[in-house]
């Protein structure tokens, strides 16, 4: 086994526990993690069964094998963030709403207490 | 003003306009008495809010600033909750004249159309913008005449009148970055009717426009770009 190989299993490894970590203590959720697991998983495999990197890396004429890790990892780390730029747009959205209701909520208290006091009036004739 | 029946709401969203807004309210007032007024204060740091209130009309205020899409759009779901058949967007800083709203709503209602907008260049001179907007303003518009197959001439005014239909409609999708081209694709998109009038507009009384000279040819890129965007948005 090459140190470089070593290095590989070892830090996928970390990348799949910290992960799993966040999730139990409630500081990932789960929907989130989702990408993330998956490419430790992958990255893991790919690491530990040196045959499948070698094959598929033939496969697609990559010289040198261990660029293929990098070439996943970086696939995943651009998947996971175009997840998060939607991520934001949908909270964007939805932070718009909550605040342009909260404006029209904040409207409508102003009212209350002129209700309350004309009905209070109603009520003693 | 003349508009039996119809329940008119004129719109000022406002952002740090104390300068101006009071006398905005009252301009209003005096030519449009039967109009309802809301003013949408989107996150001012000066008096706007309290300056709009002691003239007695409804302000809702955004507790942070989003934007003057967002503004609009608030002021089109109180338009829609409260049953209102026209809308009349009005800057707050003074370069809609009240006068002129009559116009956009008898245009709006006599044509049946969706949506009037307010234009400075169909009716003779009065307002000159600077040369480089004055670019902008006739390539805009250029375009998007042509993408929307209607000659407009002044797609950046945002002094419009919107129908029933246009407020269901821009109460629940309404553009952030450029509001005003945008919402004209996306209104034709949606198959309603666009139209232009002649309005006559001022010079502002306050504040001053978002989009300085030397930002123009940039803003004009974005803009173009934000169009073809839109041009593929599912509406």
């Amino acid at each position: 086994m090459y140190p470089f190989q070593t290095i590989a299993i070892i830090g996928s490894l970390l990348l799949f526990v910290a992960i799993i970590d966040l999730v139990r203590r409630g500081l990932l959720k789960e929907k989130y993690s989702v990408l993330w697991l998956m490419s430790a998983l992958v990255l893991l495999v790919l690491s530990i069964k040196k045959q499948i990197l070698d094959t598929v890396a033939a496969y697609l004429g990559i010289a040198y094998p261990p660029s293929l890790l990098f070439l996943v990892a970086f696939l995943f780390v651009f998947l996971i963030v175009l997840h998060f730029s939607v991520v934001i747009s949908v909270l964007h959205e939805k932070n718009k709403i909550l605040a342009q209701e909260l404006a029209l909520l904040k409207d409508m208290m102003k009212d209350i207490p002129r209700d309350a006091f004309r009905r209070e009036k109603d009520r003693q004739g | 003003m003349n508009t039996p029946g119809e329940k008119v709401l004129v719109i000022m969203p406002a952002y740090n306009e104390e300068a101006s807004i009071g006398a905005v309210i009252d301009d209003v007032r005096r030519n449009a008495p039967q109009a309802g007024i809301i003013v949408v204060n989107d996150g001012s740091i000066d008096e706007t809010e309290s300056i709009a209130s002691s003239k007695g009309v409804k302000v809702l205020t955004h507790p942070y600033n989003m934007g003057i899409g967002a503004a609009m759009q608030t002021g089109y779901i109180y338009a829609l909750l409260n049953g209102y058949d026209v809308a009349v967007q009005v800057d707050s800083d003074g370069q809609h004249p009240a006068d002129q709203i009559e116009i956009l709503v008898r245009t709006l209602l006599e044509n049946r159309a969706d949506i009037v907008i307010g234009s400075r260049f169909l009716g003779g001179p009065g307002y000159r913008p600077t040369f480089a907007r004055g670019i902008g303003i006739t390539i805009f518009s250029r375009v998007v005449s042509a993408v929307l197959r209607t000659r407009l001439t002044d797609t950046t005014s945002g002094f419009r009148a919107s129908g029933k239909r246009t407020i269901g409609f821009l109460s629940a999708t309404y553009p952030e970055d450029y509001p005003e081209v945008e919402s004209l694709v996306l209104l034709h998109k949606k198959g309603f009717s666009i139209m232009e009038a002649p309005v006559r507009m001022q010079r502002r009384s306050g504040g001053h426009s978002s989009i300085s000279t030397a930002d123009s040819v940039y803003y004009m890129i974005k803009v173009l770009l934000a169009i073809f965007v839109d041009l593929l948005k599912k509406v």
